[in-house]
């Protein structure tokens, strides 16, 4: 990857050269301009840029969503039974150590490329995590609350869906979340075959000049963070009042 | 060290005659061997008498992951001491760490180039900030989680602060230390093969360079799930060999 002349010649540039890099970023992301091939094409500006924050998010969302509908049932049958310990946590430890250009690089040299390949291999990263988190988090649900949830005569999937679930709840969502972050930043590397996502911008040099590199660098980040946030809201709504307090007191 | 197509293969796939996806020049050069052509499942001969193309990356991948830990590592243990003195450190340094860890790797390599330029430097912070959250949350937990009877019995013999630290806290947080340590290396292994991006070399090099040749991509990928295999059994082996009490415990 060819860097620009600028960034190669030295380290720690002065401040003002810095800011002036950002500057130019934020100017990419706000006004078209002519891209740096030529031939009257224009690059950068709200809508192209939009576009392609747009086009992340939602492969992202999607392969976030069809994991979790995939691992959640699987961890909680799993996690119930208390069955298939080692797949369920062996799995989500070998997961990581899958390096996303593999993944990609696999799609590319064995499956074919497109949306769809796409949105599986990132399902690949996605379902390890939740379904590791969900068989751990059922398992460590405190075994007199189910107990007591069986002597008031519930049955196995009524103890699952009101006792197990809300119960393991945190748990799950930290594993959605890390499955979030590992799909996010897999979904940027997704330009390399053909996903049209911010990666494009990143990786596009040639075409969209350091300013646009440096715009999908910055919008990348920011649309992680976003995600990471929202998620975050998410775990603290579902958390069980119960379990907030039982928090709050062993902290004090 | 054969030519290779410098771009990326997809890009003339379509241009040649071989097997599709394989760059033309790549073809021509191994025309002899069908394999290749084909760019069959896994060439084995091929993979063997290449092997040595992957030395260089392989090695240059393994300092930086040992770097980027080694430098993480230091200031995440240094991080959790003083938030063990001062709790109130806990957490802000929580979010702050967790932070680095969200923000994907490519968009932090770009993030930095103007600040550190291209090159080793920026993949290495990149890769030790990766590293910070897990290592933090786990020596912090290590820390809370000695047994208060082991606190008084060091204070008994009459330890200071510093020394109930290295003597008795330190090492019965080591466990979840190398617990920490080791989910961090496992997972900058995997992410340092993007490194390359940022102009540090490393597997990722020769994994994208022929992504389309499924012996390359199966042996530059292998070789990076190896390394990750490998760096995980030392530490565990590091593990047994620094807390010796927990092998004379009954199964």
């Amino acid at each position: 990857m060819a860097a620009s002349e600028a960034c190669v010649s030295g380290h720690l540039l002065p401040l003002a050269s810095v800011l002036d890099s950002f500057r130019g970023a934020f100017d990419f992301m706000l006004h078209q301009r002519d891209s740096v091939t030529g031939g009257g094409v224009q690059v950068g500006g709200l809508s192209a840029v939009g576009h392609l924050a747009w086009t992340q998010l939602w492969v992202s969302a999607l392969a976030l969503g069809v994991s979790f509908a995939i691992a959640l049932p699987a961890g909680l049958i799993l996690g119930h039974r208390g069955k298939g310990e080692f797949l369920a946590v062996g799995l989500g430890n070998a997961a990581r150590a899958i390096p996303e250009l593999g993944v990609i690089a696999f799609l590319v040299a064995f499956v074919g490329v497109g949306l769809r390949n796409v949105t599986i291999a990132l399902m690949i990263l996605g379902i390890p995590p939740i379904l590791t988190n969900t068989f751990v988090a059922i398992r460590q649900v405190d075994r007199g609350a189910v107990d007591a949830a069986r002597g008031m005569g519930m049955r196995g999937a009524q103890i699952v869906a009101r006792v197990e679930l809300p119960l393991a709840a945190p748990t799950i969502m930290t594993g959605v979340r890390t499955a979030a972050i590992n799909i996010v930043a897999t979904a940027t590397i997704a330009s390399l075959v053909g996903v049209a996502t911010l990666g494009k911008l990143i990786l596009g040099q040639d075409t969209y000049g350091v300013d646009g590199v440096l715009a999908g660098a910055i919008l990348v980040a920011l649309l992680a963070l976003m995600v990471e946030l929202g998620l975050s809201a998410v775990q603290r709504l579902i958390t069980p009042r119960g379990l907030r307090l039982q928090r709050s007191a062993s902290r004090a | 060290m054969i030519a290779l197509a410098t771009k990326l293969p997809l890009a003339d796939a379509a241009a040649n005659s071989c097997a599709p996806g394989l760059p033309a020049s790549f073809c021509h050069q191994h025309s002899t061997t069908s394999c290749v052509a084909r760019n069959g499942f896994f060439c084995a001969s091929w993979a063997v008498d290449n092997l040595d193309r992957y030395a260089g990356p392989f090695a240059k991948h393994a300092l930086i992951v040992v770097i980027s830990v080694g430098v993480g590592c230091a200031i995440a243990i240094a991080l959790a001491v003083l938030s063990h003195r001062f709790r109130w450190l806990v957490p802000p340094l929580t979010g702050f760490t967790g932070v680095l860890y969200t923000v994907p790797s490519i968009a932090f390599f770009f993030l930095l180039l103007p600040i550190t330029g291209f090159g080793t430097d920026t993949a290495v912070i990149a890769l030790s900030a990766y590293t910070l959250q897990i290592i933090y949350r786990n020596t912090v937990a290590g820390l809370a989680n000695v047994p208060p009877e082991a606190l008084d019995a060091g204070r008994g013999m009459g330890m200071t602060a510093r020394q109930l630290l290295w003597k008795v806290e330190m090492p019965l947080a080591v466990p979840e230390i190398i617990a920490g340590l080791r989910i961090a290396t496992v997972s900058t292994v995997a992410i340092a093969t993007l490194a390359f991006f940022a102009g540090a070399g490393g597997l990722g090099d020769p994994l994208y360079k022929d992504i389309s040749f499924k012996t390359n991509v199966i042996l530059a990928g292998g070789l990076a799930i190896l390394m990750a295999i490998g760096f995980d059994l030392l530490l565990l082996l590091l593990q047994r060999l620094v807390t010796p009490w927990r092998r004379a415990r009954p199964a």
